[in-house]
């Protein structure tokens, strides 16, 4: 059974456009280099970054390994706290992708639970649910992301901003984002109502939410997927902006955004690594994913066969 | 005619009184304002006495009326955190950030449009090809990095532009510009610069995509038989039709470029809105949240809805539908 799943996987069509695409391979193979990377951070890692007792203030400000002055054990240099960049970028990555996914999914869950009930119910419910959405796709996402987090921060108390820092920022990017993934999911659910299979379903007593979930929902499920490849780069470019912004992750727990904040912070002083080696990954990162999304929306749209 | 204008109009007081309403909400339920203005010994009933005088015993949507009614008069009480009226502080910090927008979007535009043009008319060459990729790279480059990179390069480097600040400022009522002394202007170069490349890229791409599909169309194929010079069914015909969607695009990306000043002010420590935004975000400081994301939704309603109107004047296509989906 699993044999012959994996038979139809490569002759498939979609594999085919991959094998025939070096963008998408390429960046398929650096993404997965960045993911086991953020996975496995704590063995490719030589210290802990948020651990002080590791850190010694001794050895802070060292460059790179290769330059004059560098220290092997250090192979990126280290930040003025004595961090060791290496190790650092390796738990921002982790942070950053967590903060993706996990937006990305609120995003998703939150627009395809909307779309659905717009779409299928109709009416005045629908007429609401994309009433706000025009409201909030008329505003930058940034904004809106800011917003929230300015909530969250003014209802939290102070003492928990830091702890709470990383829920608060799914929240913002998760209910900034939901919009794409509601419009397309109304839209295909109101075709898919329409159809006969639906009509089969109503006539044998099946309840709506029934449905909605067990008939509906899967063939709505197609081009969520390419929207949530192009969010996924979204979300980890917004929460690195939040996070460079000085409202985002705080600097004892560094995503690559605080990272590139920290280092922007003492740019004039020489110290170009710790701003430039973040930027390099973060940029590499969200162009990776990019490039995967623009390739899998092209490969799943037949119109350009 | 009057039927969109009017519809467009009521629709864009609708989405204001959206904005007004999380606005007040924000107030209302982010923090008990009686806490901060009576003695932490305060009795009930005093506190009762605050309540009353501020009127949060009435119903909710009184207080929202009377919000809104205030707001309207641009007055959204004091600062949390610096105790002064937020009115002050905003118009304190407007032209700062005005002057910046209004300059990377005329870059945008001067530089955009002619690279455009000029990858659409020749669209195999070298220089075209470079400037796709560029423009690639461009799209790509998180706004925060590319400013980062700019002051590594110009200011760290080769200590060409300064990397903060505005410079010297002149006073013009309670206008302070940037424009009229020399550290001013070397200022801005930096900022705007930052703020308008993506707006550029997307403008030149637009521009492109554009001016090669009317050059398709036939009453361009008719100007070329009629003999006419190429400059002329260029920059006469072709690029009238062009420039359409690009006034759309152009207008909707008005207010991004407002929203991302936040992040060029950050970036260059620039005193405009933006920075103030972030300082009230980080501090959960409420009527500066409130009275910025009023008055730049106030900013972006009146862009889009111009931005409507003026395509509607501008294409009599879509005048009739509009005339058309009314009936």
């Amino acid at each position: 059974m699993a044999d012959t799943t994996f038979h139809r996987a490569l002759d498939s069509d979609l594999f085919w456009s991959f094998r025939k695409s070096w963008t998408a391979r390429v960046s398929s193979l650096v993404l997965l280099v960045l993911f086991g990377a953020a996975i496995f951070a704590p063995w490719l890692a030589t210290q802990n970054p948020y651990d002080i007792s590791q850190l010694f203030l001794l050895d802070s400000e060292l460059p790179p390994m290769w330059i004059d002055g560098g220290d092997p054990r250090y192979i990126l240099g280290t930040d003025q706290q004595a961090r060791d960049l290496y190790s650092a970028i390796l738990y921002g990555l982790r942070l950053s992708l967590v903060v993706g996914f996990a937006s990305v999914a609120l995003a998703a869950a939150l627009g395809i639970t909307l779309g659905l009930l717009g779409g299928f119910l109709g009416g005045i419910v629908d007429a609401a649910i994309m009433r706000v959405a025009d409201i909030l796709l008329s505003f930058p996402a940034i904004l809106v992301a800011l917003l929230v987090n300015g909530i969250a921060r003014g209802v939290l108390p102070p003492d928990q901003h830091a702890d709470a820092a990383i829920w608060v920022l799914i929240l913002a990017i998760g209910l900034t984002n939901w919009v794409q993934y509601a419009r397309t999911v109304r839209g295909s659910t109101m075709v898919e109502r329409q159809k006969e299979y639906v009509q089969a379903a109503r006539i044998n007593g099946v309840s709506g939410s029934g449905i909605m979930i067990q008939h509906i929902l899967p063939n709505v499920l197609g081009p969520v997927l390419v929207i949530a490849t192009i969010n996924l780069g979204m979300a980890v470019l917004t929460e690195a902006t939040l996070s460079f912004l000085g409202v985002g992750m705080p600097a004892t727990q560094p995503s690559l955004g605080t990272l590139i904040r920290i280092g922007n912070e003492y740019l004039f002083s020489g110290i170009w690594w710790v701003v430039i080696f973040p930027s390099v990954v973060l940029v590499v990162l969200v162009l990776a994913v990019n490039l995967l999304g623009d390739w899998l929306r092209d490969a799943l749209n037949p119109k350009l066969r | 005619m009057l039927g969109f204008l009017i519809r467009r109009i009521i629709q864009s007081i609708f989405v204001m009184l959206a904005v007004a309403l999380i606005a007040f909400m924000m107030f209302r339920f982010m923090g008990d304002p009686v806490n901060s203005m009576v003695a932490e010994t305060a009795t009930t009933e005093e506190r009762e006495a605050v309540r009353e005088r501020l009127g949060l015993d009435q119903p909710l949507w009184v207080q929202y009326g009377r919000f809104v009614a205030r707001a309207a008069q641009g007055d959204f009480g004091l600062s949390w955190r610096n105790a002064r009226p937020v009115s002050t502080l905003l118009a304190e910090r407007f032209p700062a950030t005005a002057e910046l927008v209004l300059v990377a979007a005329g870059l945008s535009l001067l530089v955009g449009i002619p690279l455009g043009i000029l990858t659409a008319l020749k669209p195999g060459s070298l220089s075209a090809q470079t400037l796709q990729f560029v423009s690639l790279i461009g799209i790509s480059l998180p706004t925060f990095v590319t400013g980062i990179l700019l002051i590594l390069v110009f200011s760290v480097w080769l200590n060409w532009l300064p990397s903060f600040g505005r410079g010297t400022v002149v006073d013009i009522g309670w206008w302070s510009t940037g424009f009229l002394t020399v550290s001013g202007l070397k200022a801005l170069i930096l900022p705007s610069v930052m703020l308008c490349l993506f707006q550029l890229t997307l403008i030149m791409r637009l521009v492109r995509a554009e001016m090669m599909e009317v050059l398709r169309t036939d009453y361009i194929k008719f100007a070329r038989a009629r003999g006419l010079p190429n400059r002329s069914i260029h920059f006469r015909h072709a690029l009238k039709n062009t420039l359409i969607p690009v006034i759309t695009i152009f207008g909707l990306q008005l207010g991004g470029l407002i929203a991302f000043a936040i992040i060029t002010e950050t970036v260059f420590q620039w005193p405009g809105m933006g920075a103030l935004f972030i300082q009230a975000v980080s501090f959960g400081d409420v009527p500066v949240m409130a009275a910025y994301l009023v008055l730049v939704s106030l900013i972006f309603v009146v862009i889009n809805t111009s931005v409507d109107l003026l395509y509607a004047v501008l294409d009599p296509r879509l005048r009739a539908d509009a005339a058309r989906a009314a009936h």
